[in-house]
Formats: structure tokens, C-alpha cells, sequence
């Protein structure tokens, strides 16, 4: 009934498959084949089976320790970020001007630290935070405050989180500001006549019109922030110890400075899974708002 | 419960207004007494909106001031108006319930729980709301919606007088007769100063007990629904108001006779004020103005013959302008030749666009 | 061409948007779709387009089967709701753009332009941007840039929804002429029974994605074959009351009994549901052998030379359109008198028991 249609879709669709398969699907089988191997190099490889597994979601292993500990620390990272971002982008969305010229040079200004490369970010903040040269580091210093992020493993975390919230917080106000933007100024009005507080504003007809675009921005900053890599990388190397080796950074210490291939293949499925299921989780409460609207509609 | 006085009001858009045009909304005195459920039509544009949120308080006018009963609240904000407004998209908050939506106004206003429980019930009672009062606001349809963005405004018993942006709009036609006449009902049963902008004639007529009609910013006539029917005050009206509106064909009048081209048209009134330099042009409204088989009467072109139902209306042409008149029932128009009769008390006759009153045919002044 | 949609359906999920449609659409023909919000009248006309492949069914043009074929290949021009145009466009370019991006040559683009714009009377502002002009302007913009690809097939979405009042009569009063210039099939959507009279043509009458009745206007409305389409076609909405006819009397749901004339002569007793519209329910008797219900005024609402009164009898509440201005007080009685030939008569199935033939005159 609809072949024409179709065919000549289908057609045109076959180069993505080709490419997703080179791409993606092959590596993904390539990582699956070494998570069941043992290797030392030279290219020999021995069965190992689930062995890695088992020992990865095994706390009392030493793979497993390692594995648990860059877990819970890259979930508290994203956790902190999540809890400053978000409460952080509603309230620079809100505070931003309706209208007038104002309105394009703050989006321009708001969009600006998205633009930079991350590992520009990692760069500008390792040196801005320098206690030597950089001008952050100095004045708190000079301010009497003990502060060394290359030593110090809070002064570290409060160093890549204070990073994290100023590359990153001006995506969620974006989006928010999109949610306000789309309210009628009726809803406003209405409010004003039924005498409704600046507070009753904001949980009865804002924060509802935004909700959509908050789980979007919740998503996408969990997201990036769970697999966050290059910024602290480059900040701190992970360091100091191992206080910022978030499990990207394990995984690429585990893989390229220990060249333990099999290990770091089973630890990234594992690491993927969970993302894999995060988004789940994400996507079916962000379906049931959208079938709660359907609901409105029909 | 209140009366409410416009006085010398005006508003401009643009910071330093100088001349006439740079006005949205011209000059304008009115008193909207207490009780009254007034109409506020006009085309878009005409100021209408303007006017309805200087009296809410969204707007603060250029100039004059607004009186609820003689107190000038003018610098006074919306919520500090005591009015309430229903605007032309319905809106409720989506989260909470209807009798939640219902309440807010009065939780605002830290009104004790157990009247704003009774209020909530005798209002929504009086709306048809009782069934739906649990239910969540967002999943009703837009007249439930409209009825409880109306609700809000009722359930405050201080409220001075409901405003009404075009509340219709959003509503199916089936819908539309039911929602108002049930405002005309809870005018009847509050007696609260009822204001109702829009541009459909049918909803100012029908809602109103006084329509004030307004063009380019300004009044052109107060009026029953009656009087605008029957003795538009200006052009404007007579074609603003009727459907289709009314016919205005320029004439030139001696005494008690109107002739168009060369057709004569015998008046009831004589207009012996009318001076050389004036725009003169005669007004009928279609419905008094009768098609009919070729012979007596104004010779015209059938253009067209439209069924509406329960009636028909032709389209004419008179000299190549075009006429509308109606077609009685029983009588078929063979050819595009017809005649048309017009009702000699419903002929007015309007100078510069204004309506002149004349003076009865025997020489008294009317 | 010839439109046929042979019993085309939509689906989305569980909900029906379109069910079992069956319509043919001649050439030069003016079809008006009638029903009120969420009938199904956009996804018909999107199924139509081609915009949406139809669950079931097939879309004919001219005897081919072109269902699933995507709208660019169909010879189709829309018109919405909204007024959508170019803003950066002058009129003038606005109008042009399907010709220009289909590669027609210049000279031809200007004539078909200028007698696009002549049609829709828009000569003055073709130098204009749209967002300059008025509403009633800016929607003949898009009606003309419709008209201007001289598509087979042109959908107009209730283009006169978001008009004033005013400017709503004085397109609807020249779309017919419009139309009938051109030459195409004329899909019109609308929730207003009026609308649809003033148009006329054809008006195929919409319920829950269901056509209930297609045919001429005038003939629809008069002559409706069930008491959905009545409903539908109706505003005032249409009156409606039970009669339980037996041995030769009929019941009436408001009390009363009345003897069975007009319609209700020719039908077998059983219950029925009687219709009539506003406008023959009167205040006074004009005629002998009329109905009369005795009712309660509920509110009277005045237009100026009409009155709209809405009446309580028993459970019901009717509408009347009655001429001149009549100040009724609320909550006092009075006598509604019903011409039983002008009433239809449906039975338990909701379809047309009998209706007096001269329903016709009406």
C-alpha cells in the first residue's frame, strides 16, 4: 500500500546503516570480544570467559574496589552538578529580560562558554586556578585561604565542579528560558488579578510550562556529566590520587596505562549498560508526561 | 460592586504623543453603572483591548482617569482593583484540580479555609463545575476552562466587576450558546458589573444590555442593542452591526426626497439643514428592503441569491453599486431583473458619515 | 481531476481520527467540511493531501491509486488557520514563490500573480510585507499564493477562524466567486453552520471522524438523513424532544399529548426523537394544528432585530429565534407553538423516521 513510498527510503537509508555498522557496531563487537579475553600483549589472547565481569561487580576484588570507588564518585559528581545547575539555570532563566535589545546580547554572552572546545576549558580553568600565575588561585590565596587543587583533593573537586557550573549552567538557563518564553502573558495577567505571589508565579505556572524542558536539560546533564572525561582530565589528571578518577578516566588509565585491554573492555560495557539504563529510566518518565498531555488534548 | 467612571481617559503607545492619530484610544468619557453588563465592539484595532486593560490595571493611561465608585484608582495596581478578567484562551493552572483552581484567588488572599471551601462549592454550584471539582484542570475541555477562569474571578465576593477579552473564541458553536447564556444567567444572579470586549456582533447584541461601539480609537455610539439596530448614529455602525450590514448608497436630498442617480425616494422626515458641501448618503438596512418580481419600485441586478438557512438574501447592483435586500418567502426572481421596495421608516439619511435627524415631513422639528 | 476516497480510515494508537470515509470530490466543486472541533475534519484533509497515509482504505485521483503518494507529487495547495506567509516577502514574491521554485517562466509568473491578486483584490499592496497588512489581507495573501500554483486540489483549514467578524463576511462573501474562477476541487473546513449555508456547494457533515451525510449544501441541511447530521448542521443548536406514539396520539417528553400530524402521521408507534431548529419554534401561533409546549423563559437574548429565546420545558431546554425584540423576564411562562411540519422525526437508531416533503419550502 505505501511501497512506493518506502523503497526508495530504504534506499537511501542503507549508506547510515553502513556506516553505523562500521562505526559503531564493529568497535562494540571488537570490545565485546576482548571483556571475554585475557591479553598481554604480543597479541595473545586467553578465554577468560565472565571472569572480568565477576570480578568488576565484586567490591571485595581488586578490579571490582577500583570500579566501585570511580562509580561512586563520578554519581556524587553528578549529583553535586544536577543540584547546582539546575536550581542555578532556572534562576539566571528567570532573572533574564522578556524583551527589548538586551534580550540578544545576553544569549550571545549566555552562549558563549558552550562554544569552547572542552579541553580549551580544562586548559583556561588549569591555569586560572594556578596559585602562582593564575588570577583565580592568587586572590584566594592572597584572600588567606589555604588553596592548592593540584594537592588538596576538595580543593580539586570544588575546582572541576565550580568548572563544570561555569561552562555548563548557561545550557540549562537556554532551555529554561525557551519554557518561559512559550507562556502566554495571560497566565501572567491572570496571576496578578487572582492575586498571586511572586512565589505562586513561579510553582503554578512556570515551573509546570518548564517542565518538559527541565527533563531534557536534567537528561542531557546527567548525561554529560556521567561521562564527563576531557575537562578534568586535563584539570587534574585525576588526581590528586585518585580523588577526581571519574570511571572515564579509570577506564582510560586501566586501558592505555595499563594496557589491560580486557579488563577496561568489560568495564566500559558495564559503564555503557548503566548509561543505557539511566536514559531508560529518563526517556519512560518523559514519555508518560507526554502521554499525560496526550490525555489533555484528546 | 461598583461603578465605573472613565473620566477624560486617553492612552498612546509611544512616549510623546502631539497629534490625534498618535492615540490608541481618543478621549473618551463613559460611566459603566453598577450591575451593568455592557459590550465593549469594535473591529481589530480599534482600541477596544486598550481601553478593557487601562480599566484592569494592566495599562496605565496617558492620560484622564479611572473612578470605581468615585474612588480614582488610576495608580492602582490589578490586584489591588478588585476586578477579575477572562481572556480569550482559557487559563488555568494546570496542576491543580478545578476546586483547587477555584480556590486560588482566595488562598492569595489568606481568606479563612473553611469559607473559601464554601465559597468554592456555591460557585462552582452556580457554573455546572459540582461534577468536575476534583478533576484535574488541564484534562477539561475550553468551555470548563473558560467557566473556571470565570469561576477565579466569581469566587472573590469584593469583586467589583468581571472583564471578558473575547472569551469566546476558542469555543465550537454548540458550545457558544450554552457558556452564554450561562453568563447571562449569573449576571442576572450576582449583579456584578459585567464587561465583554469582542468583535462579533452577535456576542456584544446578545450579551449586552448597552454596547458601545468603537472605531479607530474612539466611541461612535452607546446604545441598546435596539438602538443600534434600528437608529445607527454613524456609517459605521449601521455597516459594523447587522448581517450582512447595512446598504449606504450616496444620495442627494431635497426636502423629503432622497434620489439616487435618478430614482427618486420619497422620506418620512424632511432635511432642509443640510448645507451644499456635506458627503450625504442615504442608510437602509437589508432587512427592510424588499426584493421583488421587475415592476414597482428601484430598478436592479440580481447578482446573486444566497440561502442562509432561514432566510435568503440577494445581491444586488443599483446603478452598478452593490445592494443587499431580502428575498420574502414564496416570491422566485425570474432573470437577473428585479424590483426592490424599502421600508420608507427605516430609510436614515447621513451627512459626513453622521446621522442627521431631519424633521417630520409637516415642517415640526423631530 | 476526480477525487475519491474509498473508504479511507486513520488510526493513531488506540483513538480514531478517520473512520471509513467514503467521498468523491468532483472538479470545479466546492466541498465544505462541517463539524466541530476534534470531528476529524484536518486528518481528512491531511489524508487528502497526502501529508498522512491513511491506515486504510485508497485515495483515487482519476481512477489511479495514489494512496501513500507523498504530498509533493500530488497537485495540492493548503490554506490555514493561521495566516502563514513569508515575512521577509513582499506580497507580490509571497504570491510568486510556488511558481518560482516550480521554474515557471518570468513573464508568466508576473501575469499569473497580478491575476491572482486582481482575483483577491490585493493590486495595492503587492509591494508590501505582509506583516504590514491587516489580518484579512494577509490571509487573501495566502489564498491567492494557493490559488496562484493552480493546484488540482486546494485545502482551506477554517481559513476564516482567526478574522474578525466583519472581514470574515467579506471574504466568505467572495470565496464562491473566487472559486468558481478557478477550477480545482475545494476542500473547506469550518465549525460554523453558517459558514457553510453562505459558502454552499457541497458540505459533507463530520462527526467523531465519521461523514454522516454528503450532499448538497442546501439539501444537507434541509433534508438531513439522521439526527447526528441534523446536530451537526444546527445553529442554534437543534431542539430535540422524546414522543411515544400510540393509537394515533403522541406523547411528548415536555408532558402533554398531541395528536399524531405531519411526520408523525406516517410512522408505526414506537418511540422517536423529534428535531426542529430555532427558527421554527415560535412564540405565537401561526397556523392551526400546531404543538404547543408550555415552557418556562430561561434568558432572552436580543440582537436588535431578532431574539434569541432560550425556553425550559420539563428537562429541556430549546431555543427559539424569534423576530422583533421580545423582553421576556426570566422565569416567566410561556407558550412555545411548533408547525409539526417543519419537525424531523428519528427514530430509536437516530435515523430519519419522516419529514413533511415540504421541509423543502422551508
Amino acid at each position: 500500500m505505501t511501497k512506493t513510498v518506502n523503497n526508495r527510503a530504504w534506499f537511501f537509508v542503507l549508506p547510515v546503516f553502513a556506516i553505523v555498522a562500521f562505526s559503531a557496531i564493529l568497535p562494540l563487537m571488537t570490545v565485546v570480544n576482548y571483556s571475554v579475553q585475557d591479553t598481554f600483549g604480543n597479541n595473545q589472547f586467553f578465554w577468560n570467559g565472565i571472569g572480568w565481569f565477576q570480578d568488576l561487580l565484586d567490591p571485595s576484588s581488586q578490579l571490582g574496589e577500583r570500579f566501585f570507588d570511580s562509580l561512586w564518585r563520578t554519581l556524587l559528581f553528578s549529583a553535586i552538578i544536577l543540584m547546582i545547575e539546575v536550581p542555578l539555570g532556572i534562576a539566571v532563566a528567570l532573572a533574564m529580560p522578556r524583551e527589548g535589545w538586551t534580550v540578544a546580547l545576553c544569549l550571545v554572552l549566555m552562549a558563549l562558554p558552550l562554544l569552547i572546545p572542552w579541553n580549551v576549558v580544562g586548559t583556561i580553568w588549569q591555569v586560572f586556578a594556578r596559585g602562582d600565575i593564575g588570577l583565580l588561585g592568587w586572590v584566594v590565596n592572597r584572600l588567606g585561604i589555604d588553596y592548592n587543587y593540584t594537592g588538596d583533593p576538595l580543593d580539586a573537586w570544588i575546582t572541576i565542579i565550580v568548572m563544570d557550573v561555569w561552562h555548563w549552567t548557561s545550557l540549562v538557563a537556554l532551555l529554561c528560558y525557551a519554557g518561559l518564553k512559550s507562556i502566554p502573558d495571560a497566565y501572567y495577567q491572570a496571576a496578578r488579578i487572582d492575586g498571586a505571589s511572586r512565589w505562586a508565579v513561579f510553582r503554578t505556572i512556570q515551573l509546570p510550562k518548564m517542565r518538559r524542558v527541565l527533563l531534557i536539560a536534567v537528561l542531557l546533564r546527567f548525561m554529560d556529566s556521567f561521562m564527563i572525561y576531557t575537562e578534568p582530565f586535563v584539570l587534574t589528571g585525576g588526581g590528586p590520587g585518585n580523588a577526581t578518577t571519574f570511571l572515564s578516566i579509570d577506564l582510560v588509565k586501566l586501558a592505555l596505562g595499563q594496557f589491560d585491554l580486557g579488563k577496561a573492555a568489560a568495564m566500559s560495557l558495564v559503564y555503557n549498560l548503566i548509561i543505557l539504563a539511566i536514559c531508560w529510566v529518563f526517556y519512560t518518565i518523559m514519555t508518560n508526561v507526554d502521554a499525560q498531555r496526550g490525555r489533555v488534548e484528546a | 460592586m461598583a461603578r465605573i467612571t472613565l473620566d477624560h481617559l486617553a492612552h498612546a503607545y509611544r512616549p510623546d504623543p502631539r497629534s490625534a492619530e498618535d492615540y490608541a484610544l481618543k478621549e473618551i468619557n463613559h460611566v459603566w453603572s453598577q450591575g451593568g453588563a455592557y459590550a465593549l465592539l469594535g473591529p481589530s484595532g480599534c482600541g477596544k483591548t486598550t481601553l478593557l486593560n487601562i480599566i484592569s490595571g494592566l495599562v496605565h493611561p496617558t492620560r484622564g482617569r479611572v473612578l470605581f465608585d468615585d474612588v480614582d484608582v488610576t495608580d492602582l495596581s490589578t490586584e489591588a482593583r478588585n476586578i477579575a478578567q477572562v481572556f480569550q484562551f482559557p487559563v488555568v493552572y494546570d496542576t491543580m484540580t478545578v476546586r483547587e483552581n477555584l480556590a486560588f484567588p482566595l488562598k492569595n488572599r489568606n481568606v479563612p479555609r473553611d469559607r473559601t471551601a464554601r465559597r468554592v462549592e456555591e460557585i462552582a454550584g452556580l457554573l455546572d463545575l459540582t461534577r468536575v471539582l476534583d478533576r484535574k484542570a488541564s484534562n477539561l475541555t475550553a468551555d470548563m476552562k473558560q467557566k473556571i477562569s470565570l469561576g477565579r474571578g466569581l469566587v472573590r465576593p469584593d469583586v467589583a466587576a468581571i472583564l471578558f477579552d473575547e472569551p469566546l473564541t476558542v469555543i465550537d458553536p454548540h458550545l457558544k450558546w450554552q457558556l452564554r447564556s450561562t453568563l447571562k444567567e449569573i449576571h442576572r444572579a450576582l449583579d456584578i458589573t459585567m464587561i465583554y470586549v469582542t468583535h462579533d456582533q452577535t456576542e456584544a447584541l446578545t450579551f449586552a444590555d448597552k454596547v458601545v461601539v468603537m472605531h479607530d480609537g474612539a466611541v461612535v455610539q452607546t446604545g441598546t442593542p435596539e438602538e443600534l439596530f434600528e437608529r445607527p448614529a454613524h456609517t459605521f455602525v449601521g455597516h459594523f452591526i447587522g448581517s450582512p450590514g447595512m446598504n449606504i448608497l450616496p444620495c442627494r436630498v431635497e426636502g423629503a426626497t432622497a434620489f439616487i442617480d435618478s430614482s427618486a425616494i420619497s422620506l418620512q422626515r424632511a432635511y432642509r439643514t443640510l448645507s451644499g458641501g456635506e458627503r450625504i448618503e442615504l442608510g437602509i438596512r437589508p432587512e427592510f428592503v424588499r426584493l421583488q418580481p421587475k415592476g414597482e419600485g428601484l430598478p436592479v441586478q440580481v447578482r446573486r441569491i444566497d440561502d442562509i438557512g432561514r432566510a435568503r438574501i440577494a445581491r444586488v447592483e443599483m446603478g452598478g453599486r452593490p445592494l443587499a435586500a431580502s428575498v420574502p418567502d414564496g416570491i422566485s426572481i425570474e432573470g437577473n431583473e428585479a424590483s426592490l421596495v424599502l421600508d420608507p421608516n427605516h430609510v436614515h439619511i447621513y451627512a459626513n458619515g453622521h446621522l442627521v435627524a431631519g424633521e417630520a415631513a409637516g415642517g415640526q422639528a423631530a | 481531476m476526480t477525487l475519491v476516497l474509498d473508504g479511507i480510515s486513520k488510526k493513531v494508537g488506540a483513538s480514531v481520527h478517520v473512520d471509513d470515509v467514503h467521498l468523491t470530490l468532483e472538479r470545479g466543486s466546492l466541498n465544505v467540511l462541517l463539524g466541530a472541533t476534534l470531528s476529524g475534519k484536518t486528518s481528512l484533509m491531511r489524508l487528502m493531501a497526502g501529508l498522512d497515509a491513511p491506515t486504510s482504505g485508497r485515495v483515487l485521483v482519476d481512477g489511479q491509486d495514489v494512496t501513500g503518494w507523498p504530498v509533493q507529487r500530488r497537485s495540492v495547495a493548503m490554506v490555514y488557520q493561521q495566516f502563514i506567509n513569508y515575512p521577509s516577502l513582499t506580497v507580490y514574491e509571497n504570491i510568486a514563490s510556488p511558481l518560482r521554485v516550480s521554474g515557471v517562466a518570468r513573464s508568466e509568473i508576473d501575469e499569473r500573480v497580478r491575476d491572482a491578486a486582481r482575483l483577491l483584490k490585493l493590486e495595492p499592496y503587492l509591494d508590501r510585507k505582509p506583516l504590514n497588512l491587516s489580518g484579512g489581507q494577509q490571509q487573501r495573501t495566502a489564498i491567492a499564493r494557493a490559488l496562484v500554483k493552480r493546484a488540482d486540489l486546494v485545502l482551506l483549514d477554517e481559513p476564516l477562524a482567526n478574522l474578525d467578524y466583519k472581514l470574515r463576511e467579506e471574504l466568505r462573501e467572495e470565496l464562491p466567486r473566487v472559486f468558481a474562477a478557478s477550477g480545482a476541487i475545494f476542500v473547506y473546513a469550518t465549525t460554523e453552520p453558517s459558514e457553510a449555508l453562505l459558502l454552499g456547494g457541497n458540505t459533507a457533515t463530520l462527526f467523531q471522524g465519521r461523514v454522516t451525510q454528503f450532499g448538497p449544501t442546501p439539501q444537507t441541511y434541509r433534508q438531513p438523513h439522521d439526527l447526528v447530521t441534523a446536530r451537526v448542521f444546527s445553529d442554534p443548536p437543534l431542539n430535540t424532544l422524546k414522543v411515544r406514539k400510540s393509537d394515533g396520539a403522541a406523547t411528548l417528553s415536555t408532558g402533554g399529548q398531541v395528536p399524531a400530524s405531519g411526520p408523525l402521521a406516517g410512522v408505526p408507534d414506537g418511540e422517536y426523537t423529534v428535531g426542529f431548529r430555532a427558527h421554527h419554534l415560535n412564540l405565537e401561533p401561526t397556523g392551526t394544528h400546531e404543538i404547543t409546549i408550555p415552557a418556562t423563559v430561561s434568558v432572552a437574548e436580543i440582537t436588535g432585530s431578532e431574539s434569541y429565546v432560550h425556553l425550559d420545558a420539563g428537562d429541556h431546554r430549546f431555543v427559539a429565534l424569534v423576530p422583533g425584540v421580545r423582553r421576556l423576564e426570566p422565569r416567566s411562562p410561556v407558550t412555545a407553538y411548533l408547525d409539526p411540519r417543519r419537525l424531523f422525526l428519528f427514530d430509536e437508531d437516530g435515523r430519519l423516521a419522516s419529514a413533511d416533503p415540504s421541509q423543502k419550502a422551508a
